[in-house]
């Protein structure tokens, strides 16, 4: 049995079934980390020693255990605050952090008995669609080495998708998790805003952040998400639910299931090749009796900009408590005080994420508040009331997760605003907090993936994981695996 | 030229909860640096605020005694700067839609009633302290402050004199304090006081350049700093120069303000709502409990002590002067004190003790019950007032129990008129002298016989009764 | 809206970063480029929207006033630059 190749649930019965250890599966983990993160640099820390332990500790209760994950070997992001373990949000600036405490999302994880193996390389903040902004190196796609994961989650789609852990934890603000799984060939869903507590996530755009999974299929992702979704009493802006059914509701029956295609996101600016295999991707749903109907949001172009002006809003406000004096890296040379806060966070935080900074104090400075950020979210609520008036008509959404397949190393980080509207078919879920999920749904002539994102109504998860349960019983893009980073 | 001064006044006020606004820290005064702290109030990454409900209550129950249009819809904003005592470079505080805007207080000074309009009232986070160390030559930020909930009292520039603004902050604080929701601490910076001043030629309808002064620790401290920056920009303005408008700092030791450094040439704050807390909003039941729940204040427990028990008005405002005084009047009134007996022994002999022992009458260990027994026992004859000040004083730093204490002691009075009698009997035999003077037309005699009397009796009889009882045995 | 360099000054120093003469200019057009891509709002109505802060409509959540114990000095004090056992430290805040 190559565990690797195994989803978290079909590792999960293996491990209930005594088949394999929890620390077989962990050392199988860690040996693809070895053969293969040298090249991908997906992780930016690996926890070897402390993920053998708790490994070790699970085993007695492997045979007894209630979550199907349990004893299956995971990563986090590494935005995602563990207790004693460094938490670097992949920038200079935070040093070697070690978080005096862990977010509400690994609490649940650890309760779902997961075995962490470390954290996962991203945008620096999570700012950027490409995982190349990462103080510590771009992460590189399995799929060809030359090419960018997506991003900012482009450590955990690339670790799954190369057989370096069985799923992984991202967080998605304006598609950091649907578009690194559409560019790595997995899955991944942004649940309904509010639905996994934020406690814990270093928060980027504080309205928009949502923490999510990227797995090998549907099924991980709604185990996952039963593990991790719950109202938090930490976080106030975490919602009531009724949480905890969504894997036990993939039954694949989509029959009469109504899934609109917005015109807007199949026209300019669209990879032909993208364009073939979402719509692909809407005949095989027909053919499992769902019905496709084609629908108009006009909303859409004015989307990036009303997410980039929040976003970058919120972003200068969040990420202005590094400076230097509580945690993490200190400018090595200052004069006084003000310059401590200026050498520190001049040095300390990469070129986009100064972009942000700059563009948030800009949006918010007084003068200018009505014409950006509070037009911003007047467009928020227009593009909220576009999706309900959408889903008075069908139940999903169907989307190109992304414009094209991922991109060559380099080429993004010359143009910012180009990059920016390349999250054109995913701000928008995150300004009117719905869930979005990216499946693969087909290749490219390079033989890259191409994702397809599903949208649902508010608390629409379990709609939106049967559709693409439904999918991946007919289709088998999501079982392909990447050559990449493996051993010549 | 006759000059008028106008004054506006941001008072902050921290609130009486047991847990900081935010997270679940302790607010309690003092501690060792940073011992008061979590993740939360620390600004650590990650980390998200939740509204103490306490702390909304609070609030509406201040806005709503200070007269205030209390907002259905309210929200939180953040302000951003840079400063060692910010830890999260942001404060959580109120812009767009405070919880209250539009009181109105009625004060009354020497030169007549006026009232004073609130502009509005919001909530906000207090920041940390800090601490310069010369001999690190660095400074030291403590957090156990950080957090702890505040609200923010912002009044319209109503004020023309410091005796307003001080009978103002009389008022604020009484209130406050009746509402169970701030102790108003001065010392402890439980209430502060920014003061805004400009001057104008008196009828001028415009307002002249404001100068903003921070620092002021004491009523004592406003009032002179309220006359020295009057006086200051009067003469500014007759030498023919311009007031700057700019942040000055009171330093009571010079009894002189100056213009403090600005942190930053142009602040701004780019406030925006926060998104990590969901927006407040009230309903009519919620604000109608609260109302309901209101206490009676100071003013209104004045006008019942002299309404009802016929005080005199200077003893109502000594008694009701400070919250736990009134409540120690009720109930010792309500276990049977006379109650002018009762307001006698607590301005009297109660405040004597605090102040003796430098305390605050919240703090003090006798009970109502205590002080009522006391009294009692004087009234139905069995303690004279010199012992039972006694007993007081013996009684008063344990609420020992006042029976025992004059048991063991063998203090109660001598209520049988033979044994006095017959001890003024005695004193008249040994002391012929004094006798015979009294009966010569000597009055003063009689006290020396009457001591004579108390002294062989310990002090227990009631000296009313043996002044008449030595009068009838001298009668001719 | 324009953005020139005395802007980017400004709201460099709100946000405490220094940028070097050369990278000055090249942010300035940048952010001119970005800013005027975002000048496709003003082509929206949105006249008489309500801006939307929180796209939930859940309101008034509260924690009681229970107090719970603070976290250990030590640990909040580990990871800071300062290296002091009882207080974050920074240069001199002037007064």
């Amino acid at each position: 049995m190559e565990l690797t190749k195994l989803t978290a649930l079909e590792l999960g019965g293996a491990i209930k079934r005594g088949e394999v250890s929890v620390r077989e599966a962990a050392e199988a983990a860690l040996a693809a980390i070895a053969a293969r993160n040298g090249a991908l640099n997906a992780y930016i820390t690996v926890t070897g020693e402390r993920t053998l332990d708790r490994a070790q500790a699970l085993q007695a209760g492997a045979g007894t255990a209630r979550s199907p994950l349990y004893g299956v070997p995971m990563a986090l992001k590494d935005n995602i605050c563990t207790r004693g373990v460094k938490t670097s949000c992949a920038s200079k600036i935070l040093g070697d952090f070690a978080p005096p405490y862990d977010a509400t999302v690994v609490d649940r994880l650890r309760e779902a008995g997961a075995v962490s193996l470390g954290k996962l390389n991203m945008d620096e903040f999570a700012m950027g669609s490409t995982s190349e902004t990462s103080f510590y190196g771009p992460v590189r796609s399995p799929w060809d080495l030359e090419r960018v994961p997506g991003g900012s989650s482009g450590g955990g789609a690339a670790a799954v998708a190369a057989g370096m852990g069985w799923y992984a934890i991202g967080s998605d603000t304006g598609g950091s998790i649907r578009q690194p799984a559409a560019h790595c060939g997995v899955t991944g869903i942004k649940p309904t805003y509010g639905t996994v507590s934020r406690y814990g996530l270093i928060a980027y755009a504080s309205s928009l952040d949502q923490i999510g999974p990227l797995c090998r299929d549907a099924a991980d992702c709604a185990a996952v998400l039963d593990a991790v979704m719950a109202r938090d009493p930490r976080d106030a802006t975490s919602l009531d639910g009724d949480y905890g059914r969504l894997l036990e509701g993939l039954t694949g029956d989509i029959r009469g299931v109504k899934i609109g295609l917005p015109g807007e996101c199949f026209g300019a600016g669209l990879d032909g090749e993208v364009r073939d295999a979402v719509l692909g991707a809407a005949q095989v749903l027909k053919d499992r009796g769902a019905e496709v109907v084609e629908l108009s949001f006009p909303v859409l172009e004015y989307a990036v900009p009303a997410y980039y002006i929040i976003a970058a809003a919120e972003a200068s406000s969040n990420l202005s408590r590094f400076d230097g004096v509580k945690y993490g890296w200190r400018a090595q040379e200052y004069g006084g005080l003000e310059d401590l806060y200026r050498k520190t966070r001049t040095q300390g935080f990469g070129a986009e994420v100064k972009r942000r900074i700059l563009l948030g104090a800009f949006v918010l400075f007084s003068g200018y508040y009505d014409a950006y950020y509070k037009k911003a979210l007047q467009v928020k609520a227009m593009i909220k009331s576009a999706f309900d008036q959408a889903f008075r008509r069908c139940d999903l959404l169907l989307t190109p997760a992304a414009p094209a397949a991922a991109p060559r190393l380099g080429d993004s980080l010359g143009d910012p605003l180009r990059m920016y509207l390349s999250d054109i078919y995913t701000v928008s879920v995150n300004l009117a907090g719905l869930p979005g999920l990216s499946m693969p749904c087909g290749f490219d002539c390079r033989g890259l993936p191409i994702g397809a994102q599903l949208i649902a109504p508010h608390f629409g998860e379990g709609r939106l994981l049967n559709a693409a349960h439904a999918f991946q019983l007919d289709t088998d893009h999501h079982r392909r695996a990447p050559k990449g980073g493996d051993p010549a | 030229m006759t000059w008028e001064t106008v004054i506006g006044l941001e008072t902050h006020v921290e609130l009486a909860t047991k847990t900081k606004i935010f997270c679940s820290c302790t607010t309690a005064f003092g501690g060792a640096p940073n011992t008061h702290c979590c993740p939360v109030c620390t600004g650590m990454p990650g980390t998200l605020p939740v509204l103490n409900r306490r702390v909304l209550e609070f609030a509406v129950k201040a806005a709503l005694a200070l007269n205030c249009q209390i907002a259905r819809h309210s929200r939180f904003d953040r302000k951003n700067y840079f400063y060692p005592d910010l830890p999260k470079a942001y404060q959580i505080s109120q812009l767009y839609l405070p919880i209250a805007r539009d009181g109105a207080v009625d004060i009354r000074t020497g030169a007549g009633d006026k009232t004073i309009h609130i502009h509005e009232l919001h909530m906000e986070e207090d920041a940390g302290k800090l601490v310069h160390d010369p001999w690190l030559g660095q400074t030291r930020a403590d957090y156990n402050r950080c957090g702890v909930p505040l609200i923010e009292i912002v009044t319209r520039p109503d004020f023309r004199t410091a005796e307003e603004v001080i009978a103002y902050l009389e008022k604020l604080k009484e209130t406050l304090v009746y509402l169970g929701v701030s102790d108003c601490k001065m010392q402890e910076g439980s209430l502060r006081c920014d003061v805004n001043l400009s001057v104008r030629p008196l009828g001028s309808g415009r307002l002249g350049t404001r100068t903003e002064m921070k620092n002021l620790n004491s009523f004592k401290a406003i009032a002179r700093a309220i006359r020295y920056e009057a006086r200051r920009q009067i003469e500014l303005i007759e030498e023919g120069g311009r007031v700057i408008q700019e942040t000055r700092r009171w330093d009571e030791n010079k009894d002189a303000s100056y213009a403090m450094r600005s942190k930053e040439d142009a602040q701004d704050y780019r406030y925006f709502p926060e998104p990590d807390l969901p927006p407040i909003q009230l309903s009519e039941d919620y604000l109608d409990a609260l109302r309901a729940a209101r206490p009676e204040l100071g003013e209104e427990k004045r006008a019942r002590y002299q309404a009802d028990y016929g005080l005199p008005r200077c003893d109502c405002e000594t008694i009701t002067s400070d919250r736990a005084l009134a409540a120690l009047f009720e109930e010792v009134t309500a276990l049977g004190a006379p109650p002018k007996q009762g307001a006698n022994w607590i301005m009297g002999e109660v405040l004597g003790a605090l102040s003796q022992r430098g305390m605050e009458p919240r703090d003090m260990p006798l009970t109502a019950p205590t002080l009522a027994r006391l009294i009692a026992l004087v009234g139905a004859g069995k303690l004279n007032r010199n012992t039972a000040v006694k007993v007081f004083e013996a009684v008063f730093d344990t609420d020992g129990d006042v029976d025992g204490y004059v048991a063991e002691h063998g203090l109660e009075q001598i209520g049988d008129d033979g044994l006095v009698r017959e001890a003024c009997a005695r004193a008249l035999a040994a002391n012929p002298r004094s006798a015979a003077d009294y009966r010569g037309g000597k009055e003063k005699a009689l006290g020396f016989l009457v001591g004579q009397v108390m002294r062989e009796l310990k002090g227990r009889a009631d000296p009313q009764a043996v002044n008449a009882a030595l009068r009838e045995l001298l009668a001719p | 809206m324009k953005i020139d360099t005395d802007m980017v000054d400004y709201i460099a120093h709100l946000s405490r970063l220094e940028l070097q003469p050369g990278e000055k200019r090249a942010m300035t057009e940048e952010l001119e480029r970005i800013v005027a891509y975002m000048d496709v709002l003003d082509r929206l109505d949105t006249q008489g929207v309500e801006p939307m802060s929180h796209v939930f409509p859940v309101k008034n959540v509260l924690r009681e006033d229970e107090a719970a114990p603070s976290q250990h000095r030590e640990e909040l004090l580990a990871g800071s630059p300062g290296g002091d056992q009882e207080a974050f430290l920074a240069p001199r805040a002037v007064e």
